[in-house]
Parts: structure tokens; sequence; C-alpha cells
């Protein structure tokens, strides 16, 4: 007994190892300004499971939304009429460390702008206002975020995004149930393992429109503004960045795709995602 | 690696518990599950034996996953409610108990075909020569076996982070997700499975010399 | 009836097809690569090299009792940090090599326990050296007898690969998410469909170690 019990304790040693091994890892950075540019090829994580944003196709397998058009805009923007724009999919899950590991070149997936993610990633301006909403199926008692306050209320969200933290912020006695994406989310929804989804309205609008059965309700509780995002210190790439997201307002390209996506949506106020 | 620890220590611990219950609770159930098919699968009636083979077969040959998120997302929406633990819980017993099954088949076809016809001779029904002479050495044979059965059962019930069953991956998995400090996260989630897993199986190596 | 016809339309069944092509792809290279690590990991376990053996069997030990699904987020998510960058399709691959070597190395090291020990020492009083014995007379006895289970293994892993769907692998589960994602009536569709793909693959390689533990076993 003794002897296994030994080597219980020295399971420990390999792992301490590993950490001083990470610690001691150096990460070399690129100037991915320079690098797309001279490639004239900028790789983007997008979503693949959210509506209006960015849906995959079955039939063809492309990326659909107003994230990929945008993202599209962007490209050939800085670099010419014969950029390329590539796109991965990325979860709400793998989009930080995709950026972080250089997989991808920048992120166009419906990301918050926050505090917490600024300490290790790069925001551009904002493009988009969007702010977090209820989706409920029709009839439901929920109306708004304050119903949820009660204990033994479930409400689905995306783990690792805003909509977990503000739950906890404005209906902290209801238990929040985090999921690995949107399209798991609406499933648990649908399957009865809580009352409400939650986050941003544009997304929930999206599958709301799909999905007649179910509604946005309780207008939108918080703000939150959608920001392009690089890896930390790439400064130069989030200029140009900025900078093309300012010629495609001036010369109303960003309006046209706007309108393209969510002109149609009934309840969805064009005008304040134009204001972020 | 000390601070996620030390910040961290209820939402872990919960984790661990609810991983552990959840893992109990599968390897009782499928020990229950499992011996029975495996005895449908020796006892001379052919119906019984293709029942238990069908079941075997099916729930041996599809991923874990695609049974849980079955009951997590389909079971719901036609049959009953039903939470992530417990989803993943039915998952985890109808997974395991195919290959307790399989185990325990293996374990009572070792034990001598002529102690059943022995028992018979000497005036024994089929069921109690099967249950006092048959089955407890093969208990005793499959012990190593079972246990690490249980052990795939402890890892395989990190199962329950894809449909939000609080089980310690899933702690862990939001932990890391919310504070980007996955490498230490995850060193500490693993310390907290090997301090279930590695003292079991080198327990089960230890009786496996002893039983040769 | 309709929900069925349209949930199968050709269009979704390529598509499923397709993230099949990439399951087994994963798992084939990931079984290979396992296996040849596995074989030398195993050997190095079974001869007793003095500290180096003892250490190499304990991380193959912790890696063994680790849940895999653990491993995969290791490789994806922290790894990186460390400057190791990986895509999905390498970061999947790395994961279940790490694993299915580990658990490859106690196969071998029990395969090669199992052939007589007297096979050892008849080869070496007949002149052969240490490694020789070993490559020419115990491995290729210890190989048959390993074959049952690593084809069984084989069938592990490709049912893990399912855990892959969670870094964006786009393999079969992944794929029916997507395609339920879309229109949530899909989902029973795309769960039997899946299954009954998963279930013909692992069950078509069952038979075969079956028949092979009869042959070799």
């Amino acid at each position: 007994m003794s002897k296994w019990f030994k080597k219980v304790l020295i399971a420990v040693v390999p792992l301490f190892l590993l950490t001083v091994l990470a610690a001691c890892g150096q990460k070399q950075t690129d100037n991915v300004y320079q690098r797309t540019k001279s490639a004239k090829k900028i790789v983007w994580g997008v979503k693949a499971d959210t509506r209006l944003f960015g849906l995959m196709n079955v039939k063809n397998g492309d990326i659909e939304g107003f994230d990929v058009d945008l993202a599209k805009a962007i490209t050939k923007q800085m670099y010419g009429k014969d950029a390329q724009a590539e796109f991965i999919q990325t979860t709400a899950k793998t989009k930080v460390p995709l950026l972080k590991n250089g997989n991808i070149d920048a992120v166009a997936a419906a990301m918050t702008i926050t505090d917490k993610r600024k300490k290790i990633i790069d925001y551009t301006q904002p493009y988009f206002g969007a702010g977090q909403s209820l989706l409920v199926k029709k009839g439901s008692p929920i109306k708004a975020v304050r119903d949820l306050n009660k204990a033994g209320t479930k409400v689905m969200a995306v783990k690792g995004t805003t909509a977990v933290d503000n739950i906890h912020k404005f209906a902290p006695k209801a238990k929040v149930l985090e999921l690995d994406d949107y399209a798991q989310s609406f499933t648990a929804l649908k399957s009865g393992q809580g009352v409400a989804m939650t986050t941003d309205n544009g997304i929930l609008y999206g599958i709301a429109k799909e999905n007649p059965d179910y509604e946005v309700v309780g207008g939108t509780f918080t703000n939150e503004p959608y920001g392009l995002a690089v890896d930390k210190g790439q400064t130069e790439m989030r200029a140009h960045i900025d900078k093309a997201l300012d010629q495609l307002q001036a010369n109303g390209t960003y309006s046209r795709l706007v309108e393209k996506w969510f002109g149609g949506i009934p309840g969805f106020d064009v005008k304040e995602v134009e204001q972020p | 690696m000390i601070s996620v620890l030390t910040n961290n220590w209820s939402t872990l611990l919960t984790g661990f518990g609810n991983t552990l219950l959840s893992s109990v609770i599968a390897l009782v159930f499928s020990l229950v599950i499992g011996s029975a098919f495996a005895i449908m699968e020796t006892v001379p009636s052919k119906v019984a034996r293709v029942i238990a083979h069908t079941y075997i077969e099916i729930f041996r040959n599809i991923p874990l996953l695609v049974i849980t998120m079955f009951f997590y997302v389909v079971i719901p929406q036609y049959v009953a409610p039903m939470t992530g633990f417990a989803a993943g819980t039915v998952g985890l017993t109808l997974y395991t108990s195919s290959f307790i099954a399989e185990t325990v088949r293996a374990g009572i076809q070792a034990v001598d075909i002529g102690q059943m016809e022995g028992a018979r001779s000497n005036g024994m029904t089929y069921w109690q020569a099967m249950r006092y002479i048959i089955l407890p050495q093969a208990f005793r044979l499959v012990i190593p076996p079972l246990g690490n059965q249980f052990i795939n059962l402890i890892k395989n019930s990190s199962v329950l982070a894809f449909v939000a069953g609080f089980d310690l991956m899933y702690q862990g998995d939001a932990l890391a997700s919310a504070t980007f400090d996955t490498f230490n996260t995850y060193l500490v989630v693993g310390v907290f499975y090997l301090v279930l897993t590695l003292p079991l199986s080198y327990y089960m190596r230890h009786l496996e010399k002893k039983l040769v | 009836m309709s929900i069925l016809s349209q949930a199968y339309t050709w269009i979704n069944l390529k598509f499923l097809l397709e993230g099949l092509g990439v399951t087994l792809e994963v798992s084939l290279i990931s079984i290979v690569l396992s296996f040849v690590i596995g074989l030398l990991l195993g050997v190095i376990r079974y001869v007793g090299i003095k500290y180096f053996s003892a250490i190499v069997g304990f991380i193959i030990d912790i890696i063994r009792n680790l849940p895999l699904l653990l491993i995969i987020f290791f490789t994806y998510f922290a790894l990186p940090k460390t400057g190791l960058r990986m895509s999905p399709l390498s970061a999947s691959i790395a994961a279940l090599v790490v694993f299915e070597s580990a658990m490859l190395a106690e196969i071998v090291r029990s395969g090669i326990i199992a052939v007589d020990p007297g096979q050892m020492e008849g080869a070496r009083a007949n002149g052969m050296t240490y490694w020789q014995a070993m490559w020419y007379i115990i491995l290729p006895q210890a190989l048959l007898k390993m074959i049952p289970p690593l084809v069984s293994q084989f069938i592990s892993l490709i049912k893990d690969t399912s855990l892959a769907t969670i870094i964006v692998l786009p393999e079969l589960l992944y794929r029916a998410q997507i395609i339920y994602g879309q229109d949530t009536r899909y989902m029973l569709p795309m769960y039997f469909m899946i299954a009954v793909m998963y279930f013909i693959v692992c069950f078509a390689l069952s038979l075969v170690a079956k028949r092979m533990e009869k042959k070799f076993g």
C-alpha cells in the first residue's frame, strides 16, 4: 500500500516541472499589419453558429453574416480590391485563444468590448451597438430581466461571454447554465432546461427570426458595444482597421451592410446599432 | 497555480463533489444493469441473449458524448425534463453498463463450466447455481477490471461539462474562460482528477498482481 | 415525415459524411502515431532502464488517469501560452496522440509480459543479445497478441474524436450541431443519423476485432 502511495506523491513533481517550463516559454511576436499587408490577406475569426452575424451555409461551407461582410469590406479597403479575407470559425470560447495563438489575425465575432478583455487583447472603435436582452417562448411569464430574479430560475448563457456576469448582477438569484455556443444554448432553451436564454439582442433577434415560437422581451438592459479585436500590442494593425472603418462609414458601405442584415428585423432599431 | 486553488476553493470543491457523486451513482446503476445483461448473455434462452447483445453493442459503439447530448437536448423535448447533471449521469450509466456487462460476462465464462453442471447434478436449480456458485467467483475475478471501469467512469464524467452538469471539468472550464488563466486552472483541475484516479489505478494494479 | 425528408437532404447528408471523413482521418493519423510512440514507451517501461523507465512509467500513469477532455483543453487553450501554436486539427491530433500512446504503452507492456519469459532466456542462450531477442523473438509474438486490444483502442479513439467538437474541429458531431443550429427541429433526426454512422463504423471494427481475437488470441 505504502508503495503506491509514495508514487502518488511523486505524481505532482512532473506537473510542477510543466509549470516551470511554461513560465520559461517565450512567445515571439510578429507585426500582423506588415505580414497581412505583404500577403494581401487577413485571416478573420468569425462566428459560424450565429444568424445575422456569422452562420455557416451547409450547402457550400461558406460563412455568411454582417461580421463576415464587414470584415471583407475592411480587408479590401485596407489592401485593395484583390485582397483576400479568409474566415475561420470560432466560438465564444475559442476566439480569444485563437487570436492569442496567432491562428487568426483579427476577430469579427459579435464581441463586446469589456475592460476585462482589454487587458489581454486590443479593440478597435466600436462598430455595432448592441445590448443584452432575453429570448423566451411566446406567452412566457418572463417579461423583463427582473422576472428572472427568483431562486430556482434557470437562464441559459454562453460560457466566457459578458452575459454571464450581467445576469449575476441584474438577477443574482437566478442560476446561469453556461453552454458552449448559441446553438447549444437555444437547444437547451427549447428543451426546457431553463426559462430564458440571454445574450445580445442582435443575436437573439436572429434566432427569433427563424423560430417564430420564440420572442425577444424586456428591451436591452445593458450596453454592449461590439469591437473588432487584434492581439495585444498589434497597434499598427488596430490603427489601420480603425481607419478603414472610418472610411467605410464615410462612403456609406457600413450603413448599407447594416441595412442589408438588420433592416427588415421587426423590433430592432437600426439607428441604435449605428451609434454604438 | 496556488492562487487558482485558494481563490476558487469552494467552486472547485463543489465541482469535485459533483464529479464524485455522478460517478458513484453511475457506477452503482451500471453495475446492476451491466450484471443483469451479462447474466442474460449467458442464459440458455436465445431471446434473452439477443436482447442483451443488442443493448451492449448499441451503447458500446456510440460515443458517450452523443448519448449524453441526446438525453440533454432530445429527451426533454419529447419525454421528460432532465437537468444536465441527470442527463450526464444517465449517459454515463448506459455507456458504462455495456462495458461492465462485457467484463462480467467474461468473468462468468472464466469460471469453470464444470461447476455449473456439478451444482445442478447436486440438485441446485440453474439460478441457485448462478447465485451461490458462479457469480461469487466471477465477481472476485473481475474486481480489477471493474476497478478500471470505475476509473474510466470518473474520467468520462467530464462530459458533464458539455451539458452544464456543474462537475469539476465544467467549473474549471468556466473559471478558465472567465479569468483567461487557462494554464494554471487546467493544471489544478488535473490534480483534482488525479487525486481520485491515480491511487485507484495503483490499487487496482496491486490487486491484479495479488490475484494472479 | 416531411421533417425527415427536410433533415435528410443530400446536402445535409453530404455535410455529415464529410464530417465522418474528418473523424476517420483524425482517428487514423492518431492511431498510427500513437502506435509508434506507444510501442517505444511500452518497451522502455518493460525493460527497466534505471530511473528513466520509472519516470516514463510515471508520466504514462498520469496521462492515463486524466480525462481526455482535459488533455484536449490543455493542448488547445493552455499550451499556446508556452508559445506552441496549433490549429484545431493539429491540436486534436496532438491531444489524442498523447492520450492514446499512454494507453497503448500499457497494452504493449502487457503484450510483452504475456509472451513466455523462457523464450528470452532461450534466445539469449542461443547467442542473441537482449535487444536482438526483443526485436526478433519477443516483439513479433507480443504484437500478434496486441492486435485485438489495439483494434478496441482504435474504436475508442473514433468515439473520443467527438470530444474535439469543443475546439471546433469540423468532425461529425460538430457538423450535426451546425445543421440543427439552423433549424432545431432537425435535432432528433441529426442525433439519430450520427449515432447510426458511429455505430456502423465502430460495430464493423469490433467484428474485425472479434475475428482477430479468435485467430490470434
